[in-house]
C-alpha cells in the first residue's frame, strides 16, 4: 500500500520563541499543538491518532495524550529516532490515515535544551561501555565523519562553511531566527575549533522551543479552509556501527531517500526545494550526496558557488536559516525541516527566499550520530 | 609503556555480558568475540552474532595492532573530559573491526588518517583499564 496523495498536512506551527525560562516542556508541546492546529481550523477533539518522541516528558504518547486532553485516540506512535523522529511520524502518520487507523494526526516536539539542560541518559545501552568512556561526545562523533570524508573525498572546510553561508543569508530574513546576521566563509574558518575539523560556526544553535504538525485525510482536508500539501512519498531507515564495520562517508539517507523518491514517483531533479537536517555542516554535505543531488564525495563542489542560497541556487535549502541559524528546538530539528517546506508550498517563505513556483519538497532528518548510529527519514510533499 | 598523559580514564560499566572483556584488559590483553558458526569478528561485545544470529561465540585475544580509520582532536570534551584537548578515534584493528578509542603517546597534531598504531590500557583504578592506542 502506497501513502502516495492518501494524506495531508493542514497544520504546520513552529513556536516562534528561541529562549524560554519559564515554562515546563509538556506545556510547550501544548503550545505548539494548539498552534498547529489553529492553523489548520481544527480542534483537539478532532484528533484521533498522537505521535510524539523522547522529547516528550512522561510515559510516551500516554503521559501527553492525558496532558493534552486527547479523548478520542485509536492510534498512538512514539518512535524515538532522535532528530528524524517527526519526519517517520510523518510518514507513520500518513499510513495510518491511508489504512483507515485515523483521519486527523498530531504531531508534537518541544524541549527546552536552553534553559534545562539534559538530565536523561544512555547509559544502559549495550554499546555505552565502549564510547562515552573515549570520551565520545556529539560534536567529536560528527568531527570523526567530517575527517573521514575530507581523506576520502577531498573535501575542504571552507567547502562545509559554504553551508553555513548560504543558511544565515536565509535567516537574516526570519524576524525569529536565533541568530539571523549573516557570515562569510572566512568568519567560519575562523571561528574556534570544536572538534577537528568542525568550528564552532559548523554547529547548529542550541535553542528552546518545538513545532507541530497535524495530518488528515484528503476528504477532512477538503472541508478545510486552509491550503493543504501532499504526502507524496516517505522512506526511512536506521544506519548503525555494523559490528564495527562502520563507513563514516554516507549517512541512512542512502536508503531513506531513494524509498521516498520511489513512493512519490519523482527524481530529485523535480525537487525545488529542500530542507536537510543540519546539526552540523557535515550533516547537510553528506545527505546532499546521498539523497542523489550530487555524486558520492562531489558534495563539496556541489555546495560551492551559492548553490543552496535561495530562491536562485540550483538546490535552495533551509529557508527559515535551518538548525544551523535559526532553531533546533529539543536538540532536534526534524519538525522544523518540515514545517519550513510546507510554508515554501503553501507560498508562505518570507518573501526574500520564497522559492518561485514551489511545487515539489523534500524534507529530510537525521537523528543521533552519523558517527556511530543514526535515524534517517525522508519525505516528498506537493503543492495540491 | 608511553605516558598515560593527562587523559581521563572513566570506568566503564560493565555488564556479565561485558565482564571477560574488561577483566581482560586489567591483565593488559584486548579480547574480541569471534562467531564459531560463521567465523566473523564481532565488536563491540556481546553474545549474538549481529552477522549471523548465532548465539554461539568464543572470546580470543586480538593483536593489538591497527590503523587509524579516522580521528578527532576534541577542545571541548564534557563532564571528565572537560580539560581537553584529546584525540578521539576509531581504529581499524588488524582482526577487522574499526572500535573508538582515543590516540595516546603522541602529539595530536601528529596523528594522521591510516597511521599504524598498537594497544596500551590505561587503568580506570576500579578494574577495568582502557585500551587506547599509541603510534606503532
Amino acid at each position: 500500500m502506497s501513502i502516495k496523495n492518501r494524506a495531508r498536512i493542514v497544520g504546520a506551527y513552529e513556536h516562534p520563541e528561541r529562549v524560554i525560562p519559564g515554562k515546563s516542556v509538556a506545556q510547550v508541546h501544548a503550545e505548539v499543538a494548539l498552534g498547529a492546529l489553529a492553523d489548520a481550523g481544527l480542534r483537539l477533539e478532532d484528533v484521533d491518532s498522537y505521535f510524539c518522541a523522547g522529547d516528550a516528558p512522561g510515559f510516551g504518547p500516554i503521559s501527553m495524550a492525558e496532558y493534552l486532553g486527547l479523548k478520542n485516540l485509536s492510534y498512538v506512535d512514539s518512535t524515538e529516532i532522535g532528530g528524524s523522529s517527526p519526519i517517520a511520524h510523518l510518514g507513520h502518520a500518513a499510513a495510518a490515515i491511508a489504512s483507515g487507523k485515523s483521519r486527523v494526526a498530531l504531531i508534537t516536539l518541544a524541549g527546552l535544551p536552553r534553559s534545562v539542560p539534559w538530565t536523561g541518559s544512555l547509559a544502559d545501552a549495550p554499546e555505552a561501555a565502549f564510547e562515552g568512556v573515549f570520551g565520545a561526545n556529539t560534536v567529536a562523533m560528527y568531527a570523526l565523519a567530517a575527517q573521514r570524508h575530507m581523506y576520502e573525498y577531498g573535501t575542504t572546510s571552507a567547502q562545509l562553511a559554504e553551508i553555513k553561508v548560504a543558511a544565515s543569508l536565509h535567516a537574516q530574513h526570519n524576524p525569529n531566527a536565533f541568530v539571523p546576521k549573516p557570515v562569510t566563509v572566512e568568519e567560519v574558518l575562523e571561528s574556534p575549533v570544536i572538534s577537528d575539523p568542525l568550528h564552532r560556526l559548523d554547529c547548529c544553535v542550541i535553542t528552546d522551543g518545538g513545532g507541530a504538525l497535524v495530518v488528515v485525510a484528503p476528504e477532512v482536508a477538503r472541508d478545510l479552509d486552509r491550503r493543504s500539501v501532499g504526502i507524496l512519498g516517505h522512506g526511512e531507515a536506521p544506519k548503525h556501527g555494523a559490528n564495527g564495520r562502520i563507513d563514516l562517508t554516507y549517512t541512512g539517507a542512502v536508503w531513506s531517500g531513494p524509498r521516498a523518491f520511489e513512493e512519490a514517483g519523482v527524481r530529485p531533479d523535480d525537487i525545488d526545494y529542500v530542507s536537510i537536517y543540519d546539526s552540523f555542516t557535515i550533516t547537510v554535505l553528506e545527505a546532499i550526496e546521498d539523497l542523489g543531488f550530487c555524486e558520492k564525495g562531489a558534495g563539496g563542489r556541489f555546495v560551492s558557488d551559492g548553490a543552496l542560497v535561495a530562491p536562485d541556487g540550483r538546490l535552495p535549502f533551509n529557508t527559515d536559516g535551518g538548525g544551523l541559524c535559526n532553531n533546533h528546538p529539543a536538540n532536534r530539528g526534524g519538525v522544523t525541516k518540515v514545517i519550513e517546506a510546507v510554508r515554501q508550498l503553501r507560498g508562505e517563505a518570507n518573501p526574500s527566499v520564497q522559492v518561485p513556483d514551489c511545487e515539489l519538497a523534500l524534507a529530510h532528518g537525521t537523528g543521533g550520530s552519523i558517527g556511530t548510529r543514526m535515524g534517517s527519514a525522508t519525505v516528498i510533499l506537493g503543492r495540491v | 609503556m608511553p605516558d598515560p598523559g593527562q587523559l581521563p580514564a572513566p570506568a566503564p560499566s560493565v555488564n556479565p555480558e561485558t565482564q571477560p572483556f574488561w577483566d581482560a584488559t586489567s591483565e593488559g590483553r584486548l579480547l574480541l568475540k569471534r562467531c564459531a558458526t560463521c567465523q566473523e569478528v564481532i565488536w563491540y561485545p556481546r553474545a549474538i552474532c549481529p552477522e549471523c544470529g548465532s548465539m554461539n561465540t568464543e572470546w580470543f585475544e586480538a593483536s593489538g595492532r591497527g590503523t587509524v580509520y579516522s580521528f578527532t582532536v576534541n577542545y571541548k570534551g564534557d563532564g571528565p573530559y572537560k580539560s581537553a584537548p584529546y584525540v578521539l578515534a576509531y581504529v581499524e584493528l588488524e582482526e577487522g573491526p574499526r572500535m573508538m578509542t582515543n590516540i595516546v603517546g603522541t602529539d595530536p597534531s601528529q596523528v594522521s588518517i591510516g597511521q599504524s598504531v598498537t594497544v596500551v590500557f590505561h587503568p580506570t583504578g576500579e578494574g577495568p583499564a582502557l585500551p587506547r592506542f599509541r603510534p606503532a
